[in-house]
């Protein structure tokens, strides 16, 4: 294309200094905390620490020796989107699979017992599952796609030289310790925020760099106006950095130990872990994915956005309410009662906020519906908004009290999830994924369309039998708890509602092995297309015209 | 702003675009659709209505409590009223359930159906949520953990003994009348030699008829036996539930009966430990889970121990009947 002439470098400047100097400072910690760490978890996780501050200071060695990072204004940083959705990739099977030994090891406890390896226990695999869904395959879509749609729809290239690497290669980082730290055995016990408080510092930094670069990027743009997509990518960005900062605030044990002291204690603590918890749900899960989907839907089915206005109004409503539901995951416990009272009403007034987004999508595809049939990635995209829609009105019932006195600590909880995690948000990133890889590596299109109609498939019919039976399992759960014979007792021990759980936990292997199945032929079918097979010669996919920002 | 723009139509829907473009994507200048922003104006009204029902606002700064709404709702207040209703329901009959075990033994239980229904119910309640656990749900005990349905009581099958194992657990510290024996851990604390367990391993086979290998030193076994074992286990094995001394002639073995198996038990001196539930259990419902332990197959008459000491006599199940 030559563009050569137009690329510049860096050189060692100040903020390669910076980034050398986080990473030596970083590995210094490391190696005392190796040597003199309070205890032997926070000893033997020291070493993967350092292991990762010496790759990175290898890496700037890289990169500065050839002259620093390039810089092209006439080209957009595609580089670090094509690292993104392989990461994405690589993480989405690793949570998948580690989902489905969990799911076995509940199935079959005495089966997927390790008893030579305590790390690969169900306590301790189940935050790997988590977060490597969560934050590393969701976490690494959002940072893509969100550094792809805000160069795109702003016509600048991203910001910051090295810091869209450092956020990049700092967020794996972050990704590694997190889980190494669970198979040691080190949380800080709040769910969806187990790491302890220096992977939590590291998580800081990377996410103010990510702001920055967002930020940055956006105030360049070319465009007069900030496209509906940004202004969801910056809620989720600057709400994760208020939610994160406040629910770790706590005491290192020891500067060089694994253990620390949250800053709140009992219901104070647990009402902030979960407003912090149900706003992950909210601006991680949520905002950040309509921010995917308010790009993606449009530009694969050609169509323009159904309504602006509706996209405003949904959108502040959205973000205002959100941020109060969070105390019903606390009903029934030692919240006063009008905190839950807080909770359930905006748990209510959410659920049209919520539907604006399920309605923008879904109407967007009007005059193009038959791509329904023609495109599986359309297809993928607008389940993946059915599900939403699902997911965001099932949420407001289950806040209800005396719906949630039945459901809650069962596993309808866990069928709701995953109605939200399989089918939005893991739907909308392989949707958002199948589009980038063919503009990326600039293909014609996806090397197989026939693999892209079976993961859809496959991935479907996974969803509907992991949810189905969680439904089955939980309402069971449920009523078994409650239920009392005529002379007043209990009618079932617990030990008998976990024995009749059990065929429905058997069902659930199945329907999650049938979405890894898929996100595995998915995985071959984005190698092949970056590899440049080509398999289908009809095209599905239509070439983006690969457009250059204005001078 | 004085006058409308035209604005770009989208030629599919007729709608007119809002005029701006980002790579490619246009929007759509459609209103709010109507029956959206109704609901969403619906719930917003419900909310307020329940928040004048029910406990919503709290005190400000520097005041304590909340409003309590219109409907004076409290859910500590309903537990508590929930509580009492239970315990209406329950308590004439585990006062009944007192009453006649404290006159008539606990075998009086089987004389009325109703009381025994209830004792049943309640026993098979208490027993599924705080025993099941290790003896397992119809109590048939693993490894470790006792079988309740057998004969074989290491402490006593009398429902008194039973209730007191209850009550007060087993080598459980913090009470002060808990059950208490240890046996010494030969092997371990190097009480015996390596040859002395494998002969007093291979007598103790024997005593409850079990085959042992060619070239075993019974001789030398019998002599260990009476010298380290016969002072709680009784000189011809059949134990002793006042010190907790299992029969070791029965073949019911608590640790199991293979013979690495008992010469483990042997080899380090099994320290089982129950806990005691007099402090978590109301009393009432530790009547209630003695009776139903007792009537779950194994319990002891007073003649049946009695019996016991006489190996020529046999006495019925008592607790067969009442399954």
């Amino acid at each position: 294309m030559g563009a050569g002439a137009t690329v510049t470098k860096t050189g060692f400047d100040l903020n390669g200094m910076a980034v050398t100097a986080i990473c030596i400072l970083g590995a210094l910690w490391a190696l005392l905390a190796a040597g003199l760490g309070a205890d032997a978890a926070m000893r033997a996780h020291a070493w993967v620490i350092l292991a990762g501050f010496l790759a990175g200071l290898l890496i700037l060695v890289g990169a500065y020796s050839k002259g620093g990072i390039d810089i092209d204004k006439r080209e957009y940083n595609e580089a670090i989107i094509r690292y993104g959705v392989i990461v994405s990739m690589f993480w989405a099977i690793v949570g998948l699979l580690v989902g489905v030994v969990i799911a076995a090891q509940l199935a079959w406890p005495t089966v997927f017992q390790f008893d030579a390896f305590p790390q690969l226990n169900f306590g301790r695999l189940r935050p790997v599952h988590t977060s490597g869904v969560i934050f590393a395959f969701g976490g690494n879509v959002l940072i893509a796609t969100s550094f792809y749609v805000v160069q795109r729809t702003s016509r600048v290239r991203l910001a910051g030289g090295v810091w869209p690497w450092f956020v990049f290669w700092g967020y794996q980082f972050f990704i590694v310790v997190a889980a190494t730290g669970y198979l040691l055995g080190i949380t800080q016990s709040k769910e969806y925020a187990e790491p302890e408080w220096y992977a939590d510092i590291w998580l800081t930094l990377v996410w103010v760099a990510y702001l920055l670069v967002f930020l940055v990027t956006l105030a360049r743009r070319k465009e007069p106006h900030i496209y509906v997509a940004n202004w969801f990518y910056l809620a989720f960005i600057v709400t994760i950095a208020l939610l994160h900062v406040v629910n770790n605030l706590s005491m290192p044990a020891d500067w060089f130990g694994s253990r620390s002291y949250s800053a709140f204690a009992g219901v104070q603590d647990a009402m902030t872990q979960w407003w912090y918890g149900h706003n992950a749900v909210g601006f991680f899960l949520t905002a950040g994915f309509l921010g995917i989907m308010y790009y993606f839907i449009p530009k694969r089915a050609e169509r323009p956005v159904y309504s602006y206005r509706l996209s405003i109004v949904h959108f502040w409503a959205l973000i205002f309410i959100y941020i109060w539901a969070g105390p019903h995951h606390l009903h029934y416990t030692a919240l006063p009662e009008w905190t839950q009272t807080l909770g359930m009403t905006f748990s209510i007034m959410l659920l049209m906020p919520s539907w604006g987004g399920m309605i923008n999508g879904l109407m967007t595809l009007s005059g193009a519906w038959d791509k329904l049939r023609t495109d599986p990635v359309i297809r993928m995209l607008v389940v993946s908004v059915a599900f939403y829609g699902m997911a965001t009105f099932e949420g407001p019932v289950m806040s209800i009290r005396a719906v949630n006195a039945l459901s809650h600590y069962t596993d309808w909880t866990i069928g709701h999830v995953h109605s939200g995690a399989l089918g939005w948000v893991g739907f909308i990133s392989f949707g958002a994924i199948y589009c980038l890889v063919p503009w990326l590596w600039k293909r014609k299109s996806m090397f197989s369309r026939a693999l892209i109609e079976w993961h859809f498939w496959l991935a479907t019919l996974g969803i509907l039998l992991y949810i189905t039976a969680m439904w089955v399992s939980g309402i069971m759960q449920g009523l078994m708890w409650r239920a009392y014979n005529e002379l007043g007792f209990l009618e079932y021990s617990f030990i008998e509602t976990v024995e009749a759980m059990h065929p429905y936990y058997i069902i659930r292997v199945l329907g999650g092995l049938l979405y890894l199945a898929g996100a595995l032929l998915m995985a071959w079918n984005v190698y092949k297309t970056i590899r440049g097979d080509v398999a289908d010669a009809e095209e599905v996919a239509a070439v983006q015209s690969i457009q250059k920002p204005a001078e | 702003m004085a006058e409308h723009e035209k604005m770009p139509v989208d030629e599919i829907s007729g709608v007119e675009t809002t005029g701006h473009e980002w790579d490619g994507i246009t929007e759509l200048d459609n209103p709010l659709p109507r029956w959206w922003l109704w609901c969403f104006y619906a719930s917003i009204i419900w909310a307020i209505g329940y928040m004048i029902f029910m406990p919503a606002i709290p005190a400000p700064p520097g005041f304590d409590g909340h409003t309590r709404g219109l409907r004076n709702h409290s859910e500590r207040a309903n537990v508590a009223v929930a509580l009492a209703d239970l315990e209406a329901r329950r308590g004439p009959m585990f006062a009944r359930l007192q009453e006649v075990v404290d006159e008539g033994g606990v075998m009086a239980v089987l004389d009325d159906g109703d009381l025994l229904n209830f004792t049943l119910a309640a026993g098979r309640s208490a027993f599924g949520d705080n025993c099941a656990t290790c003896h397992g749900v119809g109590g048939g005990g693993f490894i470790g953990y006792p079988n309740l349905r057998d004969d074989d009581w290491i402490w006593g099958g009398a429902y008194d003994d039973i209730r007191h194992t209850i009550v007060a657990g087993i080598r459980w510290e913090e009470h002060p009348e808990t059950r208490f024996s240890q046996m010494p851990a030969y092997g371990r604390d190097q009480l015996l030699s390596r040859e002395e367990i494998h002969a007093v391993t291979d007598y103790v086979m024997t005593l409850s008829s079990l085959t042992v290998q060619a070239g075993a030193d019974l001789a030398l076994g019998a002599e260990i036996y009476q010298r380290e074992c016969a002072s709680c286990h009784m000189p011809d094995g059949r134990g002793d539930p006042s010190q907790g001394a299992p029969n070791l002639t029965n073949n019911i073995w608590l640790y199991g009966g293979s013979r690495e198996q008992i010469r483990n038990s042997i080899h380090r001196g099994p320290y089982g430990v129950m806990p005691a539930w007099e402090t978590r259990l109301p009393e009432p419902v530790i009547t209630a889970l003695a009776a139903y332990v007792y009537l779950l197959g194994g319990g002891e008459t007073l003649q049946r121990q009695e019996a016991a000491l006489d190996p020529e006599t046999t006495v019925p199940n008592p607790g067969a009947e009442a399954d």
